[in-house]
């Protein structure tokens, strides 16, 4: 019995592919892609007429909380709702309590993936308890499973450690996904240091505090040749910085997440906790280069840096709340809206940047439609107006400043290793 | 009740027409202006003998303070008393709240004790505005870390009106740590409003280029602002900022931003020298000029009071206050 997709526009970045096709899926492969196939009686048929056809979406960076905060979010809670949202893979980062630093939690939050409907990456740390202080076993922890590095959440501050481990995961072809931010200079900023920080009297943190720890990972990276992937770019200097160092042939990639295209720090007054994340929010300016870097390629990736947090944590003074915002299930709707719809970007340049440039960072055999590959498919109707209320998550935790907002593009199946693990009619968990 | 003829003559409204007091920036020319109005009314009732009048009695208005104050909380304490208010005062430091209850979980549990007003002192910016958005009473802003401190700049606004008759072509300097100060914030957007010319003075770590939204000058040399000021308001300074290096010692603050006696002889004669306090003698303001005619800090102190009455009146609606209605006449 096989789930065959009909009618639908399918685009398919990798091979650049866009086109009016159907596909057919077979166990947990893509058996067939073409024109008219006719089913069989037994199979299943989703008709993906006025919809779109994607590689499963890739999300290279969540928060799912466990283990440590079962409360806020669980790797299975966290997977039904990346499902949801159209996704079949995502990285979940180590800064769990505790920390994804041995071998053992990397296996357990495999583990744990196992029950859920798609596909769990975990990212290990880069330093021992995420202190910063002496590099973790790379070469264990990547042959266990972990698939990038990364200390986020925080800097590694000491450039030697950060120059030693872009030089010792060289060995094993491992990218070092950096939180580039001088926690000094940042000084513990609430909210993006300009005029809207000084207007509401809350400390800024400076577009330099993120711009200063790029420029020095990509002097690192061209020291080293490591890999480097520069996490949530939020100012346009920082896309320019990133641009060079591409210009200079240095190994460097970088993502953006939603909210940095989509809003600017003007959204604090209004939103207060619900808009405080870090990176902060921009200006209208950065906003505009993140839509640029993306346009041109300069960033390859969107992630969501999807950050549940519970509603007592963030119902508090502002400037005490937790950063992070969750952003799994508004990515879609933000990406055609903001990007497709208001900033004319086509569907290949939006959704390279969830399937093909991921896999590609990731060295994942996922992101793309071919025959013989896994059935990760998604299927959006670009066209479906939706109204972000509380009703719209499923995710336990709302805390969002899209609350409100009236966006386009509605997940309607998700499909993973051929299992449908998604559709809007007839939710299936 | 035309007290400002200057002022009043051109008022059409008789209340405020709002929930909260938050800040400056939301209140209109006219609406300072009639709050300056009606303290000017509020402070002949409370200079007088027999002080209260009942335009509060039934009410409860609650001081919250997490930060540490005497005359903002005493000030709004005695104007709620004496518009015959009852008064509860949540002790911060030795409450539920150091058992780590939540501010929304503290104020509703106010609420449940039907609180009308709160008056509310937070070190965390914005604070107040969170508050608002997630209660049904009043919430009014005694100073919310860096942001905001309305009833102070109402005040010093009243202070100077009270001198001068009107803001309109005076020149005004806020001198000090204008980055850190809620008051500076305040006061340059009321004084504005009221037609000042206003210029921020500091050290450079202090006065950041992104004050240049207000519509407001701004210098690094005391000296030279000096001679052209009618109006100085000097700043507290604080000791902490010393070790973040927003600069290097209190010695070489003093030799550059003080208002010391020697700077105090370049100033016009008849200056008006304010301070928020509490003061820091010896440091941003000698002994001398702090004592001198000049200086208003204490009046200001009064005439908070005034203000802040005025503020509940006319957050309650501002009803007809006719002389049969006030309790001692």
């Amino acid at each position: 019995m096989a789930i065959v997709i009909k009618n639908g526009r399918v685009i398919d970045p990798a091979s650049g592919t866009d086109d009016r096709i159907d596909i057919v899926i077979n166990g947990d492969r893509i058996t067939d892609i073409g024109r008219n196939l006719t089913p069989a009686a037994a199979d299943t048929v989703i008709d993906a007429a006025s919809c779109l056809v994607l590689p499963g979406l890739i999300d290279m960076h969540v928060h799912f909380r466990e283990p440590g905060r079962e409360d806020i979010e669980t790797i299975l809670g966290g997977s039904r709702v990346a499902a949801k949202s159209g996704f079949t893979s995502v990285v979940t980062m180590p800064n769990t309590q505790p920390v994804i630093d041995n071998k053992a939690l990397v296996r357990f939050i495999i583990m744990e993936a196992e029950k859920g409907p798609i596909n769990v990456f975990p990212a290990a740390n880069i330093t021992k308890g995420c202190k910063g202080e002496e590099i973790t076993e790379i070469g264990e922890l990547a042959n266990g499973g972990a698939v990038a590095f990364t200390d986020d959440g925080r800097p590694v501050m000491s450039s030697i450690i950060m120059r030693r481990a872009l030089e010792y995961s060289r060995m094993f072809d491992v990218p070092m996904l950096t939180h580039s931010e001088d926690e000094l200079l940042a000084d513990e900023g609430h909210m993006n240091e300009g005029l809207n920080s000084i207007r509401l009297g809350v400390k800024g943190i400076p577009n330099e505090a993120e711009e200063v720890m790029i420029a020095r990972d990509i002097l690192l990276a061209r020291l080293t040749r490591g890999r480097m992937h520069v996490c949530h770019v939020s100012s346009a200097g920082s896309v320019e910085l990133i641009k060079r160092g591409k210009n200079d042939g240095i190994n460097v990639t970088c993502e953006t997440a939603p909210h940095y295209f989509s809003l600017t720090d003007d959204a604090v007054e209004k939103f207060l906790s619900m808009a405080k994340m870090n990176p902060p929010l921009r200006t209208e300016k950065d906003r505009k280069g993140i839509i640029e870097g993306l346009r041109s390629g300069v960033i390859d990736v969107i992630a969501t840096d999807h950050a549940p947090h519970a509603l007592f944590e963030k119902m508090q003074e502002m400037e005490y709340a937790p950063f992070g915002i969750i952003g799994l299930e508004t990515a879609v709707p933000l990406i055609i809206t903001e990007l497709v719809r208001n900033n004319n970007f086509t569907y290949m340049q939006a959704f390279e940047k969830l399937t093909c440039n991921p896999a590609r960072i990731l060295k994942l055999d996922r992101g793309a439609l071919k025959v013989g590959g896994y059935a990760d498919v998604t299927v959006i109707n670009p066209d479906t107006k939706i109204i972000i209320d509380d009703s719209f998550f499923i995710s336990r935790c709302k805390n969002t400043p899209f609350t409100g907002s009236e966006l386009y593009g509605s997940v309607e199946h998700t499909i993973c290793n051929g299992r449908q693990v998604y559709s809007r009619r007839q939710r299936l968990s | 009740m035309t007290f400002f003829p200057a002022v009043s003559s051109k008022l059409t409204m008789s209340s405020l027409n709002r929930k909260d007091l938050l800040d400056i920036e939301s209140l209109s020319k006219e609406e300072i202006l009639l709050i300056c109005d009606t303290a000017k009314y509020f402070k002949d009732v409370f200079t007088r003998d027999i002080k209260s009048v009942p335009v509060l009695r039934g009410k409860t208005v609650c001081t919250l303070f997490y930060e540490p104050s005497t005359r903002t909380r005493l000030s709004f304490e005695l104007a709620a008393k004496m518009l015959s208010a009852n008064t509860i005062n949540v002790p911060v430091d030795t409450s539920s709240v150091l058992k780590g209850e939540s501010l929304i979980d503290t104020v509703h549990t106010l609420e449940a004790m039907k609180a009308d007003y709160i008056v509310m002192r937070h070190a965390a910016s914005l604070a107040p505005h969170f508050l608002s958005k997630n209660i049904k009473g009043s919430v009014i802003n005694a100073g919310d870390g860096f942001h905001a401190h309305p009833t102070q700049a109402l005040l010093d606004t009243y202070s100077i009106l009270e001198k001068r008759g009107s803001l309109e072509g005076l020149h005004i300097g806020i001198i000090g740590d204008i980055k850190h100060s809620r008051v500076a914030r305040c006061d340059v957007q009321a004084f504005t409003k009221l037609g000042a010319k206003v210029t921020l003075c500091g050290p450079s770590t202090l006065l950041p280029d992104e004050f240049r939204q207000y519509d407001a000058d701004m210098t690094y040399n005391l000296d030279e602002l000096l001679p052209e000021l009618d109006v100085i308001n000097m700043l507290r300074i604080q000791r902490e900022r010393q070790k973040g290096s927003h600069f290097p010692s209190i010695r070489e603050y003093h030799l550059l931003y003080a208002l010391t006696e020697e700077r105090f002889k370049k100033c016009k004669p008849d200056i008006i020298v304010m301070h928020p306090g509490p003061m820091n003698r010896g440091i941003e303001l000698d002994d001398v000029v702090a004592d001198s005619p000049n200086s208003i800090i204490n009046e200001q102190v009064t005439n908070g009071v005034a203000v802040r009455m005025a503020i509940f009146y006319l957050l309650v609606g501002g009803a007809s206050l006719s002389e049969e209605e006030t309790e001692g006449n």
